[in-house]
């Protein structure tokens, strides 16, 4: 062994471009947390995915358990949903963040304050949002529709719909992750020297091509984050679906996350792995993507 | 109580002073921990069993814990279970729920302990696996079907149905001549949608004796079996006829329950349970005009039964001896007394030296009718056989919402059913 290491280092040094500046000692800690916390579970998920497991007892199965999985009944409108309700949110993020970055960040009063209003619903949990929403959203005694009602509009059955149910969680994780999204498109927009925006205005150039010429092409790093962020947000959410649906009425507002859960509720324990290993990759082969599309031409 | 407090902290600081000699009982106090589901009624009872058994026996102390119920609780005392870490006692399900607990590796054998024999043997064989019985009851039979407004019945003059084209003849005529909603429905729990197909077993044994042995083999399925193709056709024929509350899918179970007793709805597919949240709820006289009737049949009905609930004995435990002892009492005469006096009576006990009071609510007398008579009640199929499908609540829901129509929902949940047995190891799947 001893006489192996020299080599080893020679090589590390070789292939790594950036030089350690620390003893291997030094990363001892923080590599025991990453093996125990990290590197045990995701090795021991992949095996428990292919175990028909009880809690009480495991047993090989080899890939039975990715067969079960793709012969769930609501997998495919688990998928759609996974996939409508993680661009939407996405996209609305973006569109609505940049919108109120660009107001948040003019010459209003009280801008400080207005700022981190919309940051509020950040700091509020998912859940209590999801059980305040799910009162607001009821179709007869919900706020929203008897506000719609005192103007003679006659309120859409948010959560009772089944084709609507899963574009109104989608709405409230808007509202919900919407602040995140400002908060980093501000950033974005205070990064893009003023000079731009003279020069422009001096060859006469209008509001709106200030926006479309100036802004948006040079917060494109905000632009990617917040993509980024949101759609890995969208397609692995659970939580918001959970506490205002549960999937329902019926499957009908059923992600990927909570056939999972549902699975692993009724002690299909290997099952539920396999589906979250598929989930994994799922999000990895969409996001991926997406990303490096993103983060191009990037210094 | 005050009293015993100031004397035990007493306890605590006199030894310090006279040392050994101490005035402290001449053994320490054995402590048990009892882990108890999240519902009133389990809550409730958990204490007063554990303070009257206490008052008997001040040397044992017994903590109750809460767990949170349904599918998160069945996770809970299963992982619990397995990594050894189970309080002494807990209450859970009987029935198939009790059969994935893998009693034999978890719990302690109560089979040759004397209590047992004043349990009766329906009630064993539902938390029994092998050899083994595992459970003692801590709560009272219950039976499912339907609640009714008695009052609204003598008012159009109606008779307690038995088939299910008179009970659909009740609806329509209440339907006509009332505001009342013939027919609660609460799918904002969805739980609750289940009735009409559960407490329907009874008129599926009747049509077709041998379904649950079949049924567990693997060779019976629903969409294929004309009786149990009915217990699915229930809610889709009342749906389609416009029965249901204006609000049904999104009210919940306590909303079912205030309608019923306020009478905004006639009829309430329900558990007997429910009676004990009535009380509760809205008093003593709220369920004076409340009665039940098993849920109808082709020609016929008879009462579907569900067993208590039951406390077991994890085998990680240090005082098996004193948590025996616990369920002894537990499964005696002055059990009973102490679970009756707590949420009153709510149906019969599986505990054959305890008896019921004279008057009971009128729902539950209702139901003790079917228990008289030994052919007119059955078993839930979940007690008969571990196999039940986890997405029946939702294919309920979708059916009863008019989303899919009852072959459907029949395919669909023999799917769901199947994989289930292939997840439980049952072999013919």
């Amino acid at each position: 062994m001893n006489r192996h290491k020299p080599d080893v280092r020679i090589r590390k040094t070789k292939s790594v471009s950036i030089q350690s500046y620390y003893p291997m000692w030094f990363f001892l800690p923080a590599g025991m947390i990453y093996g125990l916390m990290f590197l045990v579970p995701t090795v021991a998920s992949f095996y428990f995915s292919m175990t028909h497991w009880t809690l009480f007892d495991q047993r090989f199965i080899g890939l039975d358990n990715y067969r079960e999985f793709f012969n769930e009944p609501f997998l495919l409108k688990g998928l759609i949903n996974t996939f409508l309700f993680g661009f939407t949110t996405s996209a609305g993020k973006v569109v609505l963040g940049m919108a109120l970055a660009v107001l948040l960040t003019s010459n209003i009063y009280f801008r400080g304050l207005l700022r981190s209003m919309v940051f509020f619903p950040v700091l509020v949990s998912t859940i209590g949002i999801g059980i305040t929403f799910t009162m607001l959203m009821d179709p007869n005694s919900g706020l929203i529709n008897q506000a719609l009602a005192a103007i003679g509009v006659d309120g859409p059955r948010w959560l009772i719909d089944p084709d609507l149910a899963i574009f109104s969680v989608a709405l409230v994780e808007i509202w919900r992750g919407v602040g995140l999204a400002t908060l980093i498109m501000i950033a974005g927009l205070a990064a893009i020297p003023t000079d731009f925006y003279e020069a422009a205005r001096l060859d006469g150039a209008t509001a709106w091509q200030q926006f479309w010429r100036i802004t948006l092409p040079l917060s494109r790093p905000a632009i990617a984050t917040v993509t980024t962020l949101s759609l890995i947000d969208g397609l692995r959410t659970f939580d918001l679906v959970w506490a205002m649906t549960r999937g329902g009425p019926g499957f009908a507002s059923d992600v990927l996350a909570s056939v999972i859960y549902k699975q692993y509720q009724a002690g299909f324990y290997g099952l539920s792995t396999a589906g979250n290993v598929i989930l994994f990759v799922v999000i990895a082969v969409v996001a991926l993507p997406i990303v490096a599309y993103l983060n191009r031409e990037e210094r | 109580m005050k009293t015993t407090r100031t004397f035990r902290s007493l306890s605590l600081a006199l030894p310090a002073f006279i040392g050994a000699t101490a005035i402290a009982s001449s053994h320490d106090p054995v402590e048990l921990s009892l882990l108890s589901d999240n519902s009133p009624n389990s809550v409730a009872v958990a204490n007063a069993l554990v303070a009257a058994y206490q008052e008997r026996n001040p040397n044992v102390e017994i903590s109750v814990e809460i767990r949170p119920g349904g599918s998160e609780g069945d996770n809970i005392v299963r992982t619990r279970l397995a990594t050894g870490s189970m309080t002494d006692l807990f209450i859970y399900n009987s029935g198939s729920l009790m059969q994935a607990l893998n009693p034999s590796r978890t719990l302690v054998d109560l089979s040759d302990e004397d209590f047992m024999e004043r349990i009766s043997p329906s009630y064993q064989s539902v938390v029994a696996q092998g050899e083994g019985v595992y459970g003692v009851p801590f709560e009272a039979g219950m039976g499912g079907g339907i609640f009714y407004n008695r009052g609204l019945y003598e008012e159009l003059d109606l008779e307690v149905p038995t088939t299910w084209d008179a009970f659909m003849e009740n609806n329509a005529i209440i339907d006509a001549q009332t505001d009342v909603a013939p027919v609660i429905g609460t799918f904002g729990e969805t739980w609750t949608a289940q009735l009409f197909f559960l407490a329907d077993f009874y008129n599926v044994q009747q049509q077709d004796p041998d379904f649950a042995e079949e049924f567990t083999a693997g060779n019976r399925q629903f969409a294929n079996s004309e009786a149990a193709l009915n217990s699915f056709r229930r809610i889709q024929e009342v749906h389609e006829a416009g029965y249901f509350n204006s609000d049904y899918e999104s009210a919940g179970y306590e909303d079912g329950l205030r309608m019923l007793v306020e009478g905004e709805g006639a009829h309430y597919p329900m558990l007997t349970f429910a009676v004990s949240a009535m009380l509760d709820n809205f008093g003593e006289e709220s369920v004076e005009n409340i009665g039940f009737f098993a849920q109808p049949g082709d020609d016929g009905n008879g009462l579907t039964v569900w067993m208590p609930g039951s406390m077991y004995i994890a085998n990680t435990s240090d005082h098996t001896d004193e948590a025996k002892d616990f369920l002894a009492f537990v499964a005696s005469t002055e059990g009973c007394e102490a679970i009756v006096e707590t949420i009153g009576a709510a149906g019969p006990f599986l505990i054959e030296t305890c008896g019921l009071p004279d008057t009971v609510p009128q729902p539950v007398a209702d139901m003790l009718v079917y228990f008289q008579d030994s052919d007119r009640n059955a078993p839930a199929l979940e007690f008969l056989s571990p196999v039940k499908g986890p997405s029946l609540e939702q294919i309920m829901v979708e059916i009863g919402s008019g989303f899919r129509d009852a072959q459907s929902g029949a395919e669909l949940y023999d799917r769901d059913v199947s994989r289930q047995a292939r997840q439980l190891g049952l072999s013919g799947w």
